[in-house]
Parts: structure tokens; sequence; C-alpha cells
């Protein structure tokens, strides 16, 4: 794993069915890769919610995971209407994601503070009406991949 | 508990990983909300739901879950079941309610820190 690896993948904002399957596709790469089980559900759990964001809030956009020597980034970029109130939407339960979401089974406004929760680190960088580009790292140098995700 | 155990408490009906039923799971999570799964759940094997959509299949996934129990006659799509079969989950559906399902495994013994809001 001391290498860098590059995986890249376009989340299709049309499709809330096919949501995650980049998710999915990383997760099954990480476990080739050797990872432990926790490292690797951190960097799912967060990596799909991520994607789940930008299906329902701004029509799709990019992803990319980095697997560096003792980290691993994950940068997910939309074209979608960016976040007014970052603080806001870092809350606990509050979402405006619309009924047909919440319906899905999403909307609960955990979306964020998950991410945030099992990630090791998480910035925001949102313009009003251009996008949003939410960077998370998880690092598994010694320890730290087993630590709780709470 | 036996993922097995699981059918036979519920009376639910196999649709899929027959070869997963001697498999032991812990514990179980309750929910219609995958985003409370994805927040609260640790090591729960079972997910109970009565939610159908593609994505109560990744969300198990993602949470390495080794089962779900649909609950209140859901029945999930082919789609679905195919994407469980790829990712070695067994699917059971059951005519019980959420409570009475989540009820009966818990006074069975499986697990003691379910997650329920469903």
């Amino acid at each position: 794993m001391a290498e860098a690896l590059r995986f890249h993948y376009d989340v299709d904002g049309d499709n809330f069915t096919s949501a995650g399957a980049a998710s999915v596709e990383v997760k099954r790469k990480l476990r080739q890769l050797g990872f432990d089980a926790e490292t690797i559900r951190r960097v799912s759990i967060a990596m799909y919610e991520g994607e789940i964001n930008m299906v329902v809030h701004a029509r799709g956009g990019s992803a990319d995971v980095y697997v560096d020597k003792n980290s691993i980034t994950i940068i997910l970029a939309d074209s979608g209407p960016g976040i007014p109130d970052i603080d806001l939407a870092m809350q606990e339960g509050y979402s405006t994601a619309p009924d047909n979401i919440r319906a899905l089974g999403f909307g609960a406004g955990m979306g964020l503070p998950n991410m945030k929760r099992y990630t090791d680190e998480m910035k925001i960088d949102t313009v009003l009406g251009k996008g949003t580009t939410v960077t998370m790292k998880v690092y598994f140098t010694t320890g730290k991949s087993t630590s709780s995700a709470e | 508990m036996k993922i097995r155990e699981i059918a036979s408490l519920l009376g639910a009906e196999v649709l899929c990983g027959d070869y997963l039923l001697d498999e032991e799971v812990q514990s179980a999570c309750g929910s219609d909300m995958m985003s409370d799964v994805l927040a609260y759940v640790k090591d729960q094997g079972v997910l109970v739901t009565g939610l159908v959509n593609p994505q109560v299949i990744r969300t198990a996934m993602m949470m390495d879950m080794r089962c779900i129990v649909f609950v209140r006659s859901k029945r999930p799509t082919p789609e679905m079941l195919a994407l469980a079969k790829e990712h070695h989950i067994a699917v059971l559906a059951s005519d019980s309610r959420m409570y009475e399902a989540c009820g009966k495994l818990y006074s069975s013994g499986l697990g003691s820190e379910a997650c329920a809001n469903g």
C-alpha cells in the first residue's frame, strides 16, 4: 500500500437507484488492498453519504479517492446550489431534502454529521450557485484504523 | 443467533442467501431511516426494515450486515435481490410488523442495543 492510488468516479445525478455505486466499488477496492474492516467501513460510509447528498442536492458530481501511505482522501465535487449555512447543515437533524427523498430512507439530517463522524478530517468548500467540494480524510496509521467511529 | 432461527421466529420466507442460514449474528437494528442506520449502528448483523429500495441493500452492505429482514409483508424487487446476492446478504421477508418482529428477536436473545424507530 506504499504507492498512491487514485480512483475516479462520475456520480450520476439523475438516478437515485444507482446512488452509492461508487462507494460500493471503493469498498471492494479497499478490501482487495487489504485494509482492515473498520477503516473500510468508515471510508465507505462517509463516501456513501456524500454520494447520496450529491444526487439529492446537486444533480450528481464527481468522486475521487486517493490512497496514500497513511491516509485515504475522498474528494466529492459538485456544481450544485452550494450550502448557504454550513453550521446549520452540520447540525444533526437539519435537512433540506425533499419529501420524496425522505420516503426513500434519507433526509434525516444525518448526512454531513455522519461524514464528519466517520472521518478524521472534513473540509467543505462551497460557493452559492457554483457548487460544493467536500474533502474528507481517514488515517489508517497504527491504532487509528481500529479506533471507534464515535 | 443463527439467521435460520430468525427466519423461524418471524415465520419469514428466505428470498436469497440460503447458504448463509447457519451464520451467527449478534444483534440487529430496526429502522426505516437509512441515515439513522448509518449513524447509530455498529457491528449489528441484521437490518429489520419496512423500507423497500436499493439503498436498503447498499446501506446493509456499507455496515457489513449479513441479513436483511423485510417486515410488514414488503417484498424487495428482483434488482434488490440481485444486489443482495452479489454481496452475500441473506434476505428474509416476514408478515410481522416492525415492533412485533423486533420484540420477538430481542426477547429471544438477539442483541441488546438495537436501535428502533421504524
